[in-house]
């Protein structure tokens, strides 16, 4: 908060009449922007790159260019600016592909971060706020889940209907729900015990109501902090799917598989690997900062101008 | 008669045993008329409160007993019954003013929200009635203030609007105020019990006023009945309550009170109140009782009549 940076004795100064206050002169005390700009941006263009790609990407993600393969990106020794972030092993187009691959990671990440919040949530509101045995079963299928290798499971569904983006999907998010599930029911076990949920049971309100007027507004912030926590575990799970083989089916671009397709060839096409994993850190260290700024914004406690 | 309670038990079963932290209470309030609980903490008094209302946390069950509102019973009433009768016709006043609202959203909202289990309102007419109720329990300038969240509010304020959201019904018949004043401090303490009478007056409903604090039970309520331990050991109209305690309890709980007509120590009470999971056989005052006989350990003392309405608990109420 503003005030424990009260600078001391001739560092005071009154502010005008109307100003929220004084920011601090030590740099260093000053809290962050307020609004993150740069990761909107960068989540902005992601979702642009991912929404316009085929008119945006210069080449098909799956063409090869088997002549071209290995091109350094532009700059560098052997590169051209034919290919601006350079070609892989089959001389495909890598700026394409992370465009492409943008799309199907962020449909993937958003579908899956969906269906297990929206699961997880349900599940950990009924489960804290009824209690007793229901609480007990519910717990213990998410802990059950918790404890499935997926990667096993992942093969063994994938050997028998063939992979594919829905399959993915409704894997990933089968193991996501029990995570949300824990945290939201946590956190639902304490607020029903507050006394604003008595007064509103006093008032007659029922209890479906109350989960979803009252408890679920106060577990939002949370629900946003662990979503866009889990892009980034969405992102890197479906990757090693992909990387074993049981996730995206070759030929289509995700980021998760082109980092693992320059796996071996570090030493040789270091751009392989590397382009496709800063797309992801920059992904995740975006949602991160933008999720810290909207669990600030949306918890009214913390709301001062 | 408006609310009668017969011989409500509350038990709880947990880990440590059984406990019954209400134990076959009987009380009964007429319309407009308004029944002081006294009692120190942990005797049962907030426990009472919630099993009237049928809101007894788990692991608690109500296990005995009949609360009758009107001549009916509510605890054999289903749970959708039972929330008709909470949004209607009972009512109740929390503790804590700071926690009985939701910081997430504005006041308005809440009280909205609390007028619509009661009644078929919509936009304007439900943000005018809210404006009304606010209104009512003295707050200023309601009609902006229903944009303000909690946490923008003092103490007071948060407690009256909490007060309008337990009275939103128009047909509110009983209101259970639980120690409402203990988290204010003495001015707003004041103010808000005025309040309350003022209420009481317009509305007509019936109240039970539960607090450790006999110097505002005496100025608002018309009988007084006194906890011990699960057990109401003395019940009566209040000034003879106050003037002419008959169990040890109430005489004890009166000598704690500094007053002002006289200069003498005040005198605590000696010991400490009996564990919940072990109660003793007799009276249950009687291991922190001066005047307590072989009799008073060994049997529970049963009503001794003393005049019309004043019942004492005592196995030597009528001497003194």
């Amino acid at each position: 908060m503003a005030e424990i940076a009260a600078p001391r004795g001739a560092d005071w100064v009154e502010p005008p009449a109307g100003s929220p206050a004084v920011p601090s002169r030590r740099w260093w005390l000053r809290r962050p922007p307020i609004i993150p700009t740069l990761p909107m941006i960068m989540i902005g263009i992601i979702f642009f790159a991912a929404i316009f790609a085929s008119v945006i990407a210069p080449f098909s993600p799956t063409k090869n260019h088997l002549f071209d393969s290995f091109t350094a990106p532009w700059g560098w020794e052997g590169g051209s600016s034919t290919y601006i972030l350079g070609t892989d092993f089959l001389g495909r187009d890598i700026f394409s592909r992370i465009i492409h691959g943008a799309r199907i990671s962020l449909t993937i990440a958003g579908l899956v971060i969906l269906i297990g919040a929206s699961v997880g949530t349900l599940v950990g509101i009924v489960a804290g706020y009824f209690g007793g045995l229901l609480d007990s079963i519910l717990m213990r299928i998410a802990d059950l889940v918790l404890g499935i290798p997926l990667i096993l499971v992942a093969i063994v569904l994938v050997t028998v209907t063939g992979a594919s983006v829905g399959n993915i999907i409704f894997i990933v998010s089968a193991f996501v729900w029990p995570r949300y599930a824990r945290i939201i029911r946590s956190e639902t076990l304490s607020l029903r015990e507050q006394d604003f949920v008595m007064l509103a049971r006093v008032a007659g309100i029922s209890s479906r109501r109350i989960m979803l007027r009252h408890i679920l507004p106060n577990v939002v912030s949370t629900l946003i902090v662990l979503c866009t926590l889990q892009v980034g575990q969405v992102v890197l799970l479906e990757s090693a799917l992909s990387f074993l083989g049981v996730g995206i089916p070759p030929p289509k671009p995700s980021w998760g598989i082109m980092v693992a397709d320059g796996r071996t060839n570090l030493t040789s096409g270091w751009w392989i690997s590397l382009t496709p994993g800063l797309a992801i850190v920059v992904l995740v260290v975006s949602f991160n900062l933008v999720g810290d700024w909207l669990r600030d914004r949306l918890d009214p406690r913390l709301q001062r101008y | 008669m408006l609310l009668e309670v017969k011989n409500l038990r509350v038990q709880f079963d947990t880990l440590m045993g059984l406990s019954s932290p209400v134990d076959g209470i009987s009380f009964s309030l007429e319309k407009g008329e308004t029944l002081g609980i006294v009692g120190e903490s942990g005797c049962g008094k907030s426990m009472s409160a919630s099993a009237i209302l049928r809101l007894v946390p788990p692991p608690g069950r109500i296990v005995d007993g009949e609360v009758l509102l009107d001549g009916t019973d509510l605890l054999k009433a289903s749970a959708a019954n039972m929330r008709q009768v909470r949004g209607h016709y009972m009512s109740m006043v929390l503790q804590d003013p700071v926690a009985s609202l939701n910081p997430v959203f504005p006041i308005g909202n809440q009280v909205a929200e609390a007028v619509t289990v009661s009644q078929r309102l919509r936009r304007r007419s439900l943000k005018e009635k809210v404006i009304e109720l606010l209104q009512r329990v003295r707050i200023p300038s309601a009609e902006n203030r229903i944009y303000e969240y909690p946490h923008q509010m003092s103490g007071g304020m948060r407690q009256r609007v909490a007060g309008a959201i337990s009275f939103a019904s128009n047909d509110l018949k009983v209101l259970i105020a639980d120690e409402p004043t203990t988290a204010l401090d003495v001015t707003v303490q004041a103010q808000y019990l005025d309040l309350l009478k003022e209420l009481q007056a317009d509305v007509g409903f019936g109240l039970i006023f539960i607090s450790h604090d006999i110097g505002a039970v005496a100025e608002l309520c018309d009988k007084v009945s006194v906890m011990y331990a699960g057990k109401i050991v003395e019940t009566g109209p209040t000034r003879t309550i106050i003037n002419h305690p008959r169990h040890p309890y109430t005489k004890a709980l009166l000598d704690c009170l500094p007053r002002l007509n006289e200069v003498k120590r005040l005198e605590p009470i000696g010991g400490e109140p009996p564990n919940p999971f072990a109660f003793p056989p007799g009276c249950r005052f009687a291991p922190r009782c001066p005047r307590a006989t072989e009799l008073c350990h060994t049997q529970y003392p049963d009503f001794v009549q003393i005049d019309e309405n004043h019942d004492a608990a005592c196995w030597y109420a009528n001497e003194s």
